[in-house]
Protein backbone atom coordinates (compact mmCIF):
# COMPACT_ATOMS: atom_id res chain seq x y z
CA UNK A 1 0.00 0.00 0.00
CA UNK A 2 0.97 3.60 -0.45
CA UNK A 3 1.76 5.42 2.77
CA UNK A 4 2.71 8.94 3.69
CA UNK A 5 4.70 9.98 6.70
CA UNK A 6 4.53 13.60 7.84
CA UNK A 7 7.50 14.69 9.89
CA UNK A 8 7.55 18.01 11.71
CA UNK A 9 9.75 19.72 14.29
CA UNK A 10 8.71 18.84 17.83
CA UNK A 11 6.64 21.46 19.58
CA UNK A 12 8.76 23.93 21.49
CA UNK A 13 11.82 23.48 19.31
CA UNK A 14 12.85 26.65 17.54
CA UNK A 15 11.90 26.31 13.87
CA UNK A 16 13.72 29.06 11.93
CA UNK A 17 12.38 27.71 8.62
CA UNK A 18 8.80 28.06 9.81
CA UNK A 19 9.55 31.52 11.18
CA UNK A 20 11.07 32.66 7.90
CA UNK A 21 8.00 31.49 5.98
CA UNK A 22 5.72 33.12 8.55
CA UNK A 23 7.52 36.44 8.10
CA UNK A 24 7.48 36.15 4.31
CA UNK A 25 3.72 35.64 3.94
CA UNK A 26 2.52 39.01 5.30
CA UNK A 27 5.22 40.71 3.23
CA UNK A 28 3.43 39.24 0.18
CA UNK A 29 0.05 40.44 1.34
CA UNK A 30 -1.15 37.27 3.08
CA UNK A 31 -2.28 38.48 6.51
CA UNK A 32 -3.48 36.44 9.47
CA UNK A 33 -0.98 33.59 9.29
CA UNK A 34 0.56 32.17 12.44
CA UNK A 35 2.09 28.96 13.82
CA UNK A 36 3.90 28.11 10.59
CA UNK A 37 6.07 25.00 10.79
CA UNK A 38 8.01 23.42 7.98
CA UNK A 39 8.55 19.67 7.97
CA UNK A 40 9.05 16.81 5.56
CA UNK A 41 6.83 14.42 3.68
CA UNK A 42 7.99 10.88 2.96
CA UNK A 43 5.89 8.88 0.51
CA UNK A 44 6.45 5.18 0.31
CA UNK A 45 4.99 1.99 -1.04
CA UNK A 46 5.02 -0.65 1.71
CA UNK A 47 4.07 -4.32 1.82
CA UNK A 48 3.55 -4.33 5.58
CA UNK A 49 2.21 -1.03 6.91
CA UNK A 50 2.33 -2.45 10.44
CA UNK A 51 6.08 -1.88 10.31
CA UNK A 52 5.76 1.84 9.54
CA UNK A 53 6.06 3.05 13.17
CA UNK A 54 9.28 1.07 13.55
CA UNK A 55 10.61 2.57 10.30
CA UNK A 56 9.78 6.03 11.59
CA UNK A 57 11.47 5.46 14.96
CA UNK A 58 14.54 3.88 13.40
CA UNK A 59 15.23 6.04 10.39
CA UNK A 60 12.58 8.34 8.96
CA UNK A 61 12.30 10.62 11.98
CA UNK A 62 14.55 11.50 14.89
CA UNK A 63 12.14 11.23 17.82
CA UNK A 64 14.34 13.55 19.90
CA UNK A 65 13.57 16.51 17.66
CA UNK A 66 10.73 15.46 15.37
CA UNK A 67 7.16 14.21 15.62
CA UNK A 68 5.80 11.99 12.91
CA UNK A 69 2.36 11.11 11.72
CA UNK A 70 1.55 8.17 9.48
CA UNK A 71 -1.14 9.01 6.95
CA UNK A 72 -2.67 6.14 5.04
CA UNK B 1 48.84 5.55 19.15
CA UNK B 2 47.13 4.36 15.98
CA UNK B 3 44.04 6.29 14.96
CA UNK B 4 41.47 5.17 12.41
CA UNK B 5 39.60 7.87 10.51
CA UNK B 6 36.34 6.75 8.93
CA UNK B 7 35.74 7.62 5.29
CA UNK B 8 32.12 7.62 4.14
CA UNK B 9 30.99 8.50 0.62
CA UNK B 10 30.64 12.28 1.04
CA UNK B 11 33.22 12.72 3.80
CA UNK B 12 35.47 15.69 3.12
CA UNK B 13 37.59 16.23 6.23
CA UNK B 14 38.99 12.74 6.65
CA UNK B 15 42.37 13.60 5.15
CA UNK B 16 42.83 16.65 7.40
CA UNK B 17 41.82 14.51 10.40
CA UNK B 18 44.32 11.87 9.34
CA UNK B 19 47.06 14.49 8.94
CA UNK B 20 46.22 16.09 12.30
CA UNK B 21 46.25 12.75 14.15
CA UNK B 22 49.40 11.87 12.20
CA UNK B 23 51.21 14.75 13.88
CA UNK B 24 50.99 13.01 17.23
CA UNK B 25 50.75 9.37 16.22
CA UNK B 26 49.90 7.11 13.31
CA UNK B 27 46.66 7.47 11.41
CA UNK B 28 44.93 5.51 8.68
CA UNK B 29 41.60 5.62 6.88
CA UNK B 30 38.77 3.16 7.57
CA UNK B 31 36.34 2.49 4.72
CA UNK B 32 32.63 2.77 5.51
CA UNK B 33 31.76 -0.61 4.01
CA UNK B 34 34.47 -2.42 5.97
CA UNK B 35 33.54 -3.79 9.39
CA UNK B 36 37.16 -4.05 10.51
CA UNK B 37 38.62 -1.21 12.56
CA UNK B 38 42.14 -2.59 11.90
CA UNK B 39 42.83 -2.81 15.65
CA UNK B 40 43.24 0.95 15.98
CA UNK B 41 43.45 2.57 19.43
CA UNK B 42 40.99 5.38 18.66
CA UNK B 43 38.46 6.28 15.98
CA UNK B 44 37.66 9.65 14.44
CA UNK B 45 34.36 10.12 12.60
CA UNK B 46 35.18 13.13 10.41
CA UNK B 47 33.31 16.02 8.88
CA UNK B 48 31.62 16.13 5.53
CA UNK B 49 28.27 15.09 4.11
CA UNK B 50 28.13 11.35 4.67
CA UNK B 51 25.80 9.60 2.23
CA UNK B 52 24.80 13.05 1.02
CA UNK B 53 23.30 13.85 4.43
CA UNK B 54 20.03 12.74 2.85
CA UNK B 55 16.99 12.67 5.16
CA UNK B 56 18.91 14.16 8.13
CA UNK B 57 22.62 14.79 8.62
CA UNK B 58 24.22 11.53 9.73
CA UNK B 59 20.97 9.53 9.65
CA UNK B 60 22.04 7.05 7.00
CA UNK B 61 25.77 6.90 7.80
CA UNK B 62 24.83 5.74 11.27
CA UNK B 63 23.72 2.39 9.79
CA UNK B 64 26.86 1.76 7.73
CA UNK B 65 28.88 -1.43 8.36
CA UNK B 66 31.83 0.46 9.85
CA UNK B 67 29.53 2.21 12.32
CA UNK B 68 28.36 -1.12 13.74
CA UNK B 69 31.98 -1.72 14.71
CA UNK B 70 32.50 1.85 15.92
CA UNK B 71 29.42 1.53 18.16
CA UNK B 72 30.76 -1.72 19.69
CA UNK B 73 34.23 -0.14 20.05
CA UNK B 74 32.72 2.87 21.86
CA UNK B 75 30.58 0.70 24.13
CA UNK B 76 33.72 -1.19 25.15
CA UNK B 77 35.35 2.11 26.18
CA UNK B 78 37.35 2.85 23.02
CA UNK B 79 37.90 6.56 22.41
CA UNK B 80 35.75 7.93 19.57
CA UNK B 81 35.88 11.55 18.40
CA UNK B 82 33.15 12.88 16.11
CA UNK B 83 33.84 16.16 14.36
CA UNK B 84 31.03 18.15 12.70
CA UNK B 85 29.24 15.59 10.50
CA UNK B 86 30.89 12.94 12.71
CA UNK B 87 29.18 14.57 15.72
CA UNK B 88 25.86 14.35 13.87
CA UNK B 89 26.51 10.68 13.06
CA UNK B 90 27.32 9.87 16.71
CA UNK B 91 24.15 11.63 17.90
CA UNK B 92 22.08 9.72 15.35
CA UNK B 93 23.76 6.52 16.55
CA UNK B 94 22.71 7.46 20.11
CA UNK B 95 26.30 7.27 21.29
CA UNK B 96 25.89 10.91 22.28
CA UNK B 97 22.96 12.76 23.81
CA UNK B 98 20.94 15.37 21.93
CA UNK B 99 20.70 16.24 18.27
CA UNK B 100 21.95 18.85 15.82
CA UNK B 101 19.44 21.14 14.12
CA UNK B 102 19.79 23.71 11.33
CA UNK B 103 21.64 26.89 12.29
CA UNK B 104 19.31 29.60 13.59
CA UNK B 105 20.57 31.89 10.82
CA UNK B 106 19.47 29.29 8.23
CA UNK B 107 22.86 29.86 6.62
CA UNK B 108 25.99 27.83 6.10
CA UNK B 109 28.64 29.17 8.48
CA UNK B 110 32.37 29.24 7.90
CA UNK B 111 34.37 31.21 10.44
CA UNK B 112 36.93 31.04 13.22
CA UNK B 113 35.38 30.83 16.71
CA UNK B 114 36.68 30.76 20.27
CA UNK B 115 35.78 27.67 22.24
CA UNK B 116 36.30 27.20 25.98
CA UNK B 117 37.30 23.95 27.58
CA UNK B 118 34.76 23.18 30.30
CA UNK B 119 35.88 19.67 31.20
CA UNK B 120 39.61 18.97 30.93
CA UNK B 121 39.21 15.48 32.32
CA UNK B 122 38.29 13.65 29.11
CA UNK B 123 40.63 11.65 26.84
CA UNK B 124 40.27 14.48 24.30
CA UNK B 125 40.91 17.48 26.54
CA UNK B 126 43.38 16.29 29.16
CA UNK B 127 46.21 18.33 27.63
CA UNK B 128 44.07 21.43 28.30
CA UNK B 129 43.16 23.24 31.49
CA UNK B 130 39.57 24.13 32.37
CA UNK B 131 38.81 27.56 30.90
CA UNK B 132 41.42 27.25 28.13
CA UNK B 133 40.32 29.17 25.06
CA UNK B 134 40.88 27.46 21.73
CA UNK B 135 40.64 29.20 18.36
CA UNK B 136 39.18 26.76 15.84
CA UNK B 137 37.06 27.08 12.71
CA UNK B 138 33.44 26.02 12.29
CA UNK B 139 31.88 25.28 8.90
CA UNK B 140 28.42 23.81 8.93
CA UNK B 141 24.75 24.25 8.15
CA UNK B 142 23.37 21.90 10.81
CA UNK B 143 25.20 22.72 14.03
CA UNK B 144 22.61 23.92 16.54
CA UNK B 145 22.91 21.55 19.49
CA UNK B 146 19.60 20.70 21.06
CA UNK B 147 18.56 18.66 24.06
CA UNK B 148 15.54 19.17 26.33
CA UNK B 149 16.23 21.54 29.26
CA UNK B 150 16.29 18.85 32.00
CA UNK B 151 18.72 16.85 29.87
CA UNK B 152 20.94 19.94 29.46
CA UNK B 153 20.93 20.41 33.26
CA UNK B 154 21.96 16.80 33.69
CA UNK B 155 24.71 17.04 31.05
CA UNK B 156 26.15 20.17 32.65
CA UNK B 157 26.07 18.63 36.13
CA UNK B 158 27.75 15.45 34.89
CA UNK B 159 30.58 17.29 33.11
CA UNK B 160 29.38 16.08 29.71
CA UNK B 161 29.39 19.58 28.28
CA UNK B 162 33.08 19.41 27.45
CA UNK B 163 33.39 22.47 25.19
CA UNK B 164 31.43 25.68 24.97
CA UNK B 165 31.48 28.57 22.54
CA UNK B 166 33.05 31.55 24.32
CA UNK B 167 30.69 34.44 25.09
CA UNK B 168 29.64 36.07 21.84
CA UNK B 169 31.02 33.21 19.73
CA UNK B 170 28.00 30.89 19.53
CA UNK B 171 27.67 30.78 15.75
CA UNK B 172 24.60 28.60 15.31
CA UNK B 173 22.20 29.09 18.22
CA UNK B 174 23.29 25.98 20.14
CA UNK B 175 21.53 25.76 23.45
CA UNK B 176 23.66 26.92 26.39
CA UNK B 177 26.52 27.57 23.96
CA UNK B 178 27.31 23.85 23.79
CA UNK B 179 30.11 23.22 21.27
CA UNK B 180 31.03 19.68 22.32
CA UNK B 181 29.43 16.94 24.43
CA UNK B 182 30.56 13.56 25.66
CA UNK B 183 28.82 10.38 26.65
CA UNK B 184 28.53 9.70 30.42
CA UNK B 185 31.73 7.63 30.41
CA UNK B 186 33.66 10.38 28.61
CA UNK B 187 35.17 8.12 25.93
CA UNK B 188 32.98 9.50 23.14
CA UNK B 189 33.15 13.20 22.26
CA UNK B 190 31.35 15.08 19.53
CA UNK B 191 32.01 18.70 18.58
CA UNK B 192 30.97 20.99 15.75
CA UNK B 193 34.22 23.02 15.52
CA UNK B 194 37.10 21.53 13.53
CA UNK B 195 40.27 20.96 15.59
CA UNK B 196 41.81 19.13 12.60
CA UNK B 197 41.80 22.39 10.61
CA UNK B 198 43.70 24.17 13.41
CA UNK B 199 46.95 22.25 13.78
CA UNK B 200 49.40 24.62 12.12
CA UNK B 201 50.10 28.34 12.57
CA UNK B 202 50.02 28.57 8.77
CA UNK B 203 46.21 28.38 8.90
CA UNK B 204 45.89 30.79 11.81
CA UNK B 205 45.85 28.54 14.86
CA UNK B 206 47.34 25.33 16.13
CA UNK B 207 45.02 25.13 19.16
CA UNK B 208 43.21 22.13 17.71
CA UNK B 209 46.35 20.06 18.15
CA UNK B 210 45.66 19.98 21.90
CA UNK B 211 42.76 17.60 21.33
CA UNK B 212 44.90 15.19 19.33
CA UNK B 213 47.76 15.46 21.84
CA UNK B 214 45.25 14.71 24.62
CA UNK B 215 44.12 11.61 22.80
CA UNK B 216 47.70 10.47 22.34
CA UNK B 217 48.45 11.02 26.04
CA UNK B 218 45.34 9.02 26.90
CA UNK B 219 46.10 6.13 24.55
CA UNK B 220 49.82 5.99 25.24
CA UNK B 221 49.27 6.47 28.97
CA UNK B 222 51.79 9.30 29.20
CA UNK B 223 50.03 10.72 32.25
CA UNK B 224 47.47 9.05 34.53
CA UNK B 225 43.95 9.44 33.22
CA UNK B 226 41.95 11.69 35.55
CA UNK B 227 38.44 10.46 36.35
CA UNK B 228 35.66 12.27 34.50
Amino acid sequence: MKARVLIRPKEGILDPQGQAVQRALPALGFQGVSEVHVGRLVELEVDDPARLPEMCETLLANPLIEDYEIVA
Amino acid sequence: MRVGVVRFPGSCDEVDAQLAAGRVGEAELLWHADRSLHDVDAVIVPGGFSYGDYLRAGAIARFSPVMESVISFAREGGPVLGICNGFQVLCEARLLPGALLGNVSMRFLCRQVAVEVVNAGTPFTRACAPGDRLSVPVKHFTGRFHAPAPELDRLEAAGQVVLRYAAGHNPNGSERDVAGVSNPEGNVLGLMPHPEHAVDPLTGSSDGLKLFASLRDHVDGLVPAPAL
